[in-house]
């Protein structure tokens, strides 16, 4: 229906030195009115000190039916991670 | 590459099997689809109508203490409502669409709140027993299958403790009162009892959706083992309050493990569920007048940052 205010994803740092986190979404008409909702809605209790709102409409996300091609190239390069490597065991700081 | 809807809905079975989440834009089976958006939108929709009965109570709570806490844990419900909606909205549903199935009566909420809350009592044994088998319900719901309505539910279980602590609070204050106020607690217990226990649904054997619901990992108890759950836990509550149970049928069983309980009126459950309970009417009147009435303030708003957005793209030229 056309009077929907649009949807608006929002992201909430718990506390300074963490990074943001979706917690969830909600509607508003705009950017300012969906952070004083973020504000009531998803930290009554202190959860944050920082949102972000996006509208919904912006983000780009990818395919799940992608997942193959995104992601399983990564699943065979084992010699990315440091313990591929073997080295003596009496070696220290390494 | 193409496959058969037999072959996708046994790769999705599999992945539930294995106690993979499913989040909101993987492949899975209409049904689940649909069986998320109706419970999940019952269940938004029970916070949301959950509100008028305590809310009648704000101005009326005897003490500044108790009008703060039930003021925070109604507004804690309105959140409950908005985080779900929002897990709802993303299966594919609007927000407007939600809304228009409650206030059309076409979709259902929690039948509890279909009986009136008359005496201050009643704001205890609300937040003690009806939130207290929320909670049962909701701690399961936390490792249900759909992600977003999983994750809802960790929010909402975080806050629903203090609402049956203020509750249980409250019983404890009128049982150690005057023998009018225990009188008013005990008769707020034997109104709210039954109807709470109703709270979990039908019986395995009369509940349609149990089977499905169980192989989807959507609800991983059935409504009698959370039923008896209930039970077991809030008996001593009750005998810690001095407080009898209505139920004359009930008593310890040993070789259970479990209290045995007398039968529940389904009649009744049915017919509040179809629309007949005492307060059918009177909650979706409320709920339709407050959406009636903020129209003109969300068509305002939206049409004042409609013109503020024209207004920045006219001055950035
Ligand atoms: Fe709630
Ligand atoms: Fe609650």
């Amino acid at each position: 229906m056309k009077n929907e205010w649009p949807l608006y994803e929002v992201f909430i740092r718990s506390k300074n030195g963490l990074e943001h986190r979706h917690v969830g979404s909600l509607h508003a008409s705009d950017a300012e009115m969906a952070i004083e909702n973020a504000r009531d809605v998803y930290t009554r209790r202190q959860e944050g000190v920082s949102i972000w709102v996006v509208p919904s409409s912006e983000i780009t996300a990818s395919n799940p039916e992608n997942f193959g091609e995104l992601f399983e190239p990564a699943e065979d390069k084992v010699y990315r991670h440091p313990t591929f490597y073997d080295l003596p065991h009496e070696l220290k700081h390494i | 590459m193409e496959h058969s809807i037999e072959y996708l809905e046994k790769q999705f079975q599999d992945r539930i099997d294995r106690g993979e989440n499913i989040e909101a834009k993987d492949w899975m089976p209409e049904k689940y689809r649909k069986t998320h958006i109706r419970q999940i939108s019952q269940h938004a929709h029970s916070e949301i109508v959950g509100m008028l009965p305590e809310g009648n109570w704000i101005t009326r709570a005897p003490s500044l203490r108790r009008k703060v806490a039930l003021l925070a844990k109604v507004q804690d419900e309105a959140g409950h409502g908005l985080y779900l909606y929002s897990a709802a909205e993303t299966l594919g549903i609007s927000r407007d669409e939600l809304f228009h199935q409650l206030h059309t009566g076409k979709a259902k909420y929690s039948s509890i709140f279909n009986y009136p809350a008359v005496t201050w009592a009643d704001m205890g044994a609300i937040g003690w027993l009806v939130d207290g088998a929320a909670i049962i319900n909701q701690v399961m719901l936390t490792r249900t299958s759909y992600g977003p309505y999983a994750r809802a539910m960790v929010r909402i279980c975080k806050e629903e403790s203090f609402h049956q602590r203020q509750g249980y609070e409250i019983m404890i204050t009128l049982c150690n009162g005057t023998e009018e106020q225990k009188a008013m607690a005990q008769d707020a217990l034997n109104r709210w009892w039954w109807p709470s226990l109703m709270m979990f649904g039908p019986t395995d054997a009369e509940s349609t959706h149990t089977e499905q619901s169980m192989k989807w990992k959507i609800k991983r108890k059935t409504n009698d083992e959370l039923r008896q759950q209930f039970i077991d836990i809030t008996i001593p509550q009750a005998e810690f309050l001095g407080l009898t149970v209505p139920d004359p049928d009930l008593k310890w069983n040993e070789e259970r493990g479990h209290y045995d309980f007398g039968e529940i009126d389904w009649t009744e459950f049915w017919q509040v569920v179809k629309g007949f309970g005492p307060c059918n009417k009177e909650r979706l009147k409320a709920r339709n007048k407050a959406w009636d009435n903020g129209a003109w303030v969300r068509e305002a708003a939206l049409a004042y940052s409609e013109k503020q957005s024209k207004e920045s793209i006219r001055k950035a030229v």
